[in-house]
C-alpha cells in the first residue's frame, strides 16, 4: 500500500458513485469544508458522478483565501523593510493587498522568499544573523503545530532575529458560523481530514449534536471524497446526525496529542477576521504572552491600515457556499489567476481558481 | 494549504521529544522531516507530512477497510438489485 494510487482507482470510484446513487432517495446539500477537497472534486469531476439529488457546496477551508486584506497589507509593509527577509508559502505571493502583493514587493527589490516549511525560515534566520527573518504563519490547525514548533525552537535556541506574522484560523468556529447563519442550506459536512489528524474530532461531535447535522471526517483522494459523501448521505437518509470517520487511516478521535500540546503551549485562541466573511469569535490563534517577543506585528510596529477590497469581488459569498464562482460577472474576464480581484482566484485551493483551471463555464 | 503527502520513514536522527527529526522517502524524493508529533512512528512506517512536519502515522489496516467496505456494499447492493429485477 502506497496510500495514493489505490485511492484513485477508477473502478473503486465508480463503485462508490453507484453506492451513492442507490442510497439517495431525497435531495441533499453537502458542504466540503476544505479547499483541498474542493480542488480534488473539481479536478476529477467527482460532482458529475453524483445523482442530481446531491448538491455539493464549497466551504471556506482555504486559509489563503480567508486571510484579511489588512493582514496582507501588514505582510507587505514588513516585507518592504530593508532589514527583513520575508518568508511565506507560495500561495501567499499573489494574494492582492490594497495596493500590491508580495511578488510586487519582490519586484521592487524586497527580499521575499517562498519556503516549504516554517522550519526552513528558521534555518534562514540561523544562517543570516544580521537579517530579520519573518515567517508569514498562515493556515489551519494542520499548519499551526509546525509554526508552533518554529516559535518554540527559536525561543529555546535564542534565535533573536526570527519572528512570526500570525494569521492562523480554526475550522470548527467557521463551521458553527455557517450553521448558525439564517437560511443555511447545508444538510451535512465533510470535515477536513488533515485538520482532524491534528485535532481529532471531538469538537465536531458537539456541533453535530447541537445542529443535528452529520459530519464525516474525510480524506483527500477521489475515493475518500466519494466515500465521505456516501457516509454523509446514508446518515441523512437514515435520519442520523453523527460524526463518522472515513479517513481512519490517518485520523484518530483524539488527534495528535503531541501536536495539540505544543500548539496550546505557544498559541492562545483569539477572535479573527475572515476575508469576505467578517469577524468570527474564537476562530484564530495568536502567540501567548511567553512568545510575544516573536510577534512580528509588535516587533515592526505595523500600523492598522485602511484596507480596501475590490467592490466587484463576491469571494465572501463563494467562501460561504452561497454563490458558485461562475455566478460572478468578473469570473474569467476581469478576474483571472494572473490578475486576481480576490484571494479565491489566487490559491490553488480557492474555489474560483479551481473552476478557472478545470471548468471555465 | 492543508496539502499533506504520505511518505515512508527511512531514518530517524534524534530520538527524543521535540527535537525529533528524520528522513522521509516520498516515492523517490527524500526530505528531512520533523517527527516530533508522531512519537510512536519508527523506521519503515508511513507518515503524512505537511510543511516539513509529520502530522500523523498511517494505519494500513484502516486503509484496507475502505476497500473492504466498498466491496461488501457493492456485493450487497448488487445482490439486492438482482433480486428486484423482474424475472420472466
Amino acid at each position: 500500500m502506497k496510500y495514493v494510487d489505490e485511492f484513485h482507482d477508477p473502478k473503486a470510484c465508480r463503485a462508490a458513485a453507484r453506492a451513492i446513487e442507490r442510497v439517495t432517495r431525497r435531495p441533499w446539500t453537502v458542504m466540503e469544508i476544505c479547499g483541498g477537497q474542493t480542488h480534488a472534486i473539481v479536478k476529477h469531476g467527482l460532482d458529475e458522478l453524483l445523482p442530481d439529488e446531491i448538491t455539493l457546496l464549497h466551504g471556506p477551508g482555504c486559509p489563503v483565501c480567508v486571510t484579511p486584506v489588512e493582514m496582507i497589507d501588514k505582510a507587505i509593509a514588513i516585507a518592504s523593510r530593508e532589514e527583513v527577509v520575508f518568508c511565506a508559502f507560495g500561495d501567499m505571493m499573489r494574494v492582492p493587498g490594497t495596493r500590491t502583493d508580495l511578488l510586487g514587493v519582490r519586484s521592487k527589490g524586497g527580499d521575499v522568499r517562498l519556503v516549504y516549511s516554517p522550519l526552513d525560515a528558521l534555518k534562514l534566520a540561523l544562517g543570516n544573523p544580521e537579517r530579520q527573518v519573518v515567517f508569514f504563519a498562515v493556515g489551519f490547525e494542520t499548519t499551526a503545530p509546525v509554526c508552533a514548533m518554529a516559535a518554540w525552537r527559536a525561543r529555546e535556541e535564542g534565535i533573536g532575529n526570527f519572528s512570526l506574522l500570525v494569521a492562523h484560523v480554526l475550522v470548527p468556529p467557521a463551521v458553527e458560523a455557517i450553521l448558525s447563519a439564517p437560511g443555511c442550506a447545508v444538510d451535512g459536512f465533510l470535515a477536513a481530514g488533515h485538520v482532524c489528524s491534528v485535532m481529532g474530532y471531538t469538537e465536531y461531535e458537539a456541533i453535530a449534536a447541537k445542529y443535528r447535522k452529520p459530519i464525516v471526517v474525510t480524506g483527500f483522494e477521489p475515493l475518500d471524497i466519494l466515500q465521505g459523501i456516501l457516509m454523509t448521505v446514508r446518515q441523512l437518509e437514515e435520519g442520523r446526525a453523527e460524526v463518522e470517520n472515513q479517513y481512519a487511516r490517518a485520523v484518530r478521535r483524539e488527534g495528535s496529542p503531541a501536536a495539540r500540546k505544543l500548539m496550546g503551549d505557544v498559541f492562545r485562541v483569539t477572535d479573527r477576521k475572515w476575508r469576505g466573511i467578517g469577524v468570527i469569535p474564537g476562530s484564530g490563534l495568536a502567540l501567548r504572552e511567553e512568545f510575544l517577543s516573536l510577534d512580528a506585528e509588535t516587533r515592526f510596529e505595523v500600523a492598522e491600515v485602511a484596507a480596501e477590497e475590490s467592490s466587484e469581488c463576491i469571494s465572501g459569498l463563494v467562501l460561504q457556499g452561497k454563490r458558485k464562482p461562475a455566478d460572478c460577472p468578473a469570473f474569467a474576464t476581469r478576474c483571472t489567476p494572473e490578475r486576481p480581484l480576490g484571494a479565491t482566484m489566487v490559491s490553488s485551493e480557492g474555489a474560483c481558481a479551481a473552476y478557472y483551471r478545470y471548468r471555465r463555464s | 494549504m492543508c496539502l499533506a503527502v504520505p511518505g515512508k520513514i527511512i531514518s530517524i536522527d534524534k530520538g527524543d521529544s521535540l527535537a525529533r527529526m528524520g528522513r522521509v522517502d516520498f516515492a523517490g524524493v527524500v526530505r528531512e522531516v520533523c517527527l516530533a508529533f508522531v512519537p510512536e512512528a519508527q523506521v519503515g512506517a508511513y507518515v503524512i507530512v505537511h510543511a516539513g512536519s509529520a502530522i500523523s502515522t498511517l494505519d494500513e489496516e484502516e486503509a484496507e477497510k475502505v476497500f473492504d467496505d466498498l466491496r461488501r456494499l457493492d456485493e450487497i447492493m448488487g445482490a439486492e438489485s438482482e433480486k428486484q429485477e423482474p424475472t420472466v
